[in-house]
């Protein structure tokens, strides 16, 4: 496999390279036999050596003249013939070489070798991201941000050129060619030590279930993710046990449906999934009432389902309900005219959703719409991320983007799976209970969005406090997080979820004492992990956090210490 | 009968023809090694070695091995030749034909190596 363009370069130079040689030893045979100007009455016949010099800088076109003594006219003649043959030889096998470089066969191998080698290099943990669209690009650059690798595979070569121009502060490999083929997903790390798993966002369903399946096989340790928008295909990629299958409609209306559930929540879970560092979104507060749906496709399928199962009504407004098996209510139309939008009682209605495949449409509907009733929470579906500008102008209050829905669930369950179960867990909990824990974490957070890491309490992990442990100490929470640099301080994080064994204590106390084998979710500001990260693994910081005195370090300063005392 | 083996197998054995024909004479005769002989030695064994090139077979590749071998050789011979006449300017005397001699001598068993390897190959395929 390695070898093959260097096997291929050199079969193709076999020619010139012959002609080449031929061209030059005739050249060389025929100055040598020349006789030259003669001397003291006798002819003078070159050298091999000064024949290979002409030769040399003939062929080339160099041209120093007629070196080392003036020829005689019988050499000049031979010198014209050579320089005009070995020139064309010449020519002929630049030529043949530039050829063969430019040839898309031999590109796309060396392009592989070099895919090959970057792969084989990576050295820490990495995900193979099949589909670099816009889903794509959003996941790798924020699983970038937070130091795990990428590995891109996509069947468009203009893609992985915007990939090439994204300047990721890390180098990602990317590979032009089609995921659903094993050959490809081996090469791009299928079977490397540090592979994590495999996201699976093709725009085509059957090719993320080809690679589901292909990984479910030829690596079955892997996490697995899918992207599936057919019920169909979810199901099957289910059914053999795909890590988790990722319905961009289904997840956005579980979000809607949450947002009008619990406000709260919903913002929790808008906070906890952002990327961090960013502006704090504000809370949503979808009203109760009846709810249109325009268009009853797949999107608003799930919409109506979810929205039903809050008890919310809602009233459909679809063109084609028979292709569509709408429910028999239905008002027939597109919802881009008023007449359609009246009859769907739009005047007593609370909310809209704009739900179709088409995004001009959905922007009709949203202004129409506004217009009957300025009063409306305005929902919409944007299809294609080219229409950013307008939606954004739309003053939305809530906009379904596959790719931002997509990347959110992806990014939750590959960076930080704890989290994804605390969500799970959240969800059961009452309202107000949301209610307090935003309270308590917008002094926390400081107006930016938060980033959430686990820590381990096992030796790896946290070396420090797993000794602490071990030597017999207790240590309550409340320790994790203060300053290691002045233990007066706290640190802006809060803990989520502690883990100990099956049982799962939300919002754990700061008096609770850790056990080693703890795993603990936290949030908090940006960069407090790191000031964590001392006290887990050096010993000299907790028994400053617990005690107040600073032990010194080293052998001499230790002395000096113990003379004091 | 396939015209490119045709071709291989000559060059192959004319690099062992003329590369034995140098050889032969007084080990340090300088009257007995052509200058000649051993320029058309250097290219036929050139030739020999660029028509191995991009061979994938195991065969293929051993010949390349051979092939490349006795014209480095047969360079470095050249080399000798060349620094005793232009450089050091001692002419070809005894000691120098010997060395260029015994550099050939190396070449021709790499020569003969490849020979016996082509011979094997055919007598393997039984055709």
């Amino acid at each position: 496999m390695k070898n093959t363009a260097l096997f291929l370069i050199l079969r193709r130079m076999r020619a010139p390279i012959l002609a080449l040689i031929v061209t030059y030893a005739v050249s060389i045979l025929g100055l040598v036999l020349i006789p030259g100007i003669e001397a003291d009455g006798r002819p003078q016949y070159l050298s091999f050596f000064h024949a290979f010099y002409i030769m040399t800088y003939t062929a080339t076109t160099t041209g120093f003249g007629e070196l080392p003594v003036p020829f005689s006219d019988a050499q000049r003649l031979w010198v014209t013939v050579s320089l005009y043959i070995s020139v064309v030889a010449w020519l002929y096998a630049i030529g043949t070489l530039i050829k063969l470089l430019r040839d898309p066969a031999l590109q796309q191998l060396i392009g592989q070798n070099r895919f090959a080698a970057q792969v084989r290099r990576l050295n820490q943990p990495f995900y193979i991201v099949c589909g670099y669209g816009d889903t794509g690009s959003v996941v790798v650059r924020s699983m970038i941000e937070r130091e795990l690798g990428a590995v891109v595979i996509d069947s468009n070569q203009d893609r992985l050129n915007e990939l090439m121009l994204e300047n990721l502060p890390v180098h990602v490999p990317g590979l032009c060619a089609d995921a659903g083929l094993p050959a490809n997903l081996s090469l791009a790390g299928l079977n490397h030590p540090d592979c994590r798993g495999v996201l699976a966002l093709c725009r085509d369903d059957l090719v993320n279930l080809k690679i589901a399946i292909a990984c479910r096989l030829l690596s079955p340790g892997l996490t697995v993710i899918c992207r599936a928008q057919s019920h169909d295909i979810e199901a099957n990629m289910e059914s053999f046990g795909t890590d988790a299958v990722i319905n961009p409609f289904d997840t956005f209306a579980v979000h809607l449906a949450l947002a009008v559930h619990s406000p709260d929540l919903h913002l929790l879970y808008e906070w906890l999934t952002a990327i961090p560092g960013m502006p704090l979104p504000e809370r949503l507060n979808p009203p109760h009432g009846t709810w249109v749906v325009c268009g009853f496709g797949r999107f608003g399928k799930a919409v109506q389902r979810h929205l039903e199962y809050e008890g919310v009504p809602t009233v459909i407004v679809e063109k084609e309900p028979v292709k569509t098996r709408a429910p028999k209510n239905v008002v027939i139309g597109r919802g881009t005219e008023a007449v359609t939008l009246r009859a769907a009682q739009i005047e007593k209605a609370v909310g809209i959703v704009a739900g179709t495949d088409d995004d001009a449409n959905n922007l009709s509907v949203i202004v129409t719409a506004r217009e009957l009733n300025p009063k409306l929470f305005l929902v919409a579906r944007q299809n294609y991320s080219e229409n950013d500008a307008l939606f954004q102008s739309a003053r939305l209050d809530l906009v379904m983007q596959r790719a931002r829905t997509i990347s959110r669930r992806i990014l939750a369950l590959v960076t930080a799976p704890l989290l994804t179960d605390f969500l799970r867990l959240a969800r059961h909990q009452k309202p107000a209970w949301a209610q307090d824990l935003i309270g308590d974490l917008r002094p926390i957070l400081g107006g930016l969005t938060p980033d959430h890491w686990s820590v381990s309490v096992t030796e790896e992990q946290a070396p420090a406090v797993h000794a602490w442990l071990q030597a017999g100490n207790t240590l309550p929470l409340s320790l994790l997080m203060r300053d290691p640099r002045d233990r007066e301080q706290h640190l802006h994080a809060m803990a989520l979820l502690l883990r100990r064994g099956k049982e799962e204590m939300l919002r754990p106390g700061e008096e609770t004492e850790i056990r080693p084998g703890d795993t603990i979710l936290f949030c908090g500001r940006r960069g407090v992990a790191e000031h964590q990260q001392r006290m887990l693994t050096e010993d000299r910081v907790i028994r400053y956090l617990v005690s107040g005195e600073t032990r010194p370090q080293g052998a001499l300063w230790r002395w000096f210490a113990r003379r004091e005392a | 009968m396939n015209i490119e083996k045709v071709i291989f197998s000559f060059f192959i054995v004319l690099a062992l023809t003329l590369n034995f024909g140098f050889f032969l004479g007084d080990f340090d005769n300088p009257e007995h090694h052509n200058v000649y002989e051993l320029f058309i030695v250097v290219v036929v064994n050139l030739i020999a070695t660029v028509l191995k090139f991009g061979e994938r077979t195991q065969m293929g590749a051993v010949l390349l091995a051979t092939s490349l071998v006795a014209s480095l050789q047969l360079i470095a011979a050249v080399l000798v030749w060349t620094f005793a006449v232009h450089i050091n300017e001692t002419g070809v005397t005894p000691s120098v034909i010997g060395t260029i001699v015994s550099l050939a001598g190396g070449a021709l068993v790499a020569n003969i190596i490849s020979v016996v390897l082509l011979v094997i190959d055919i007598s393997v395929q039984r055709r």
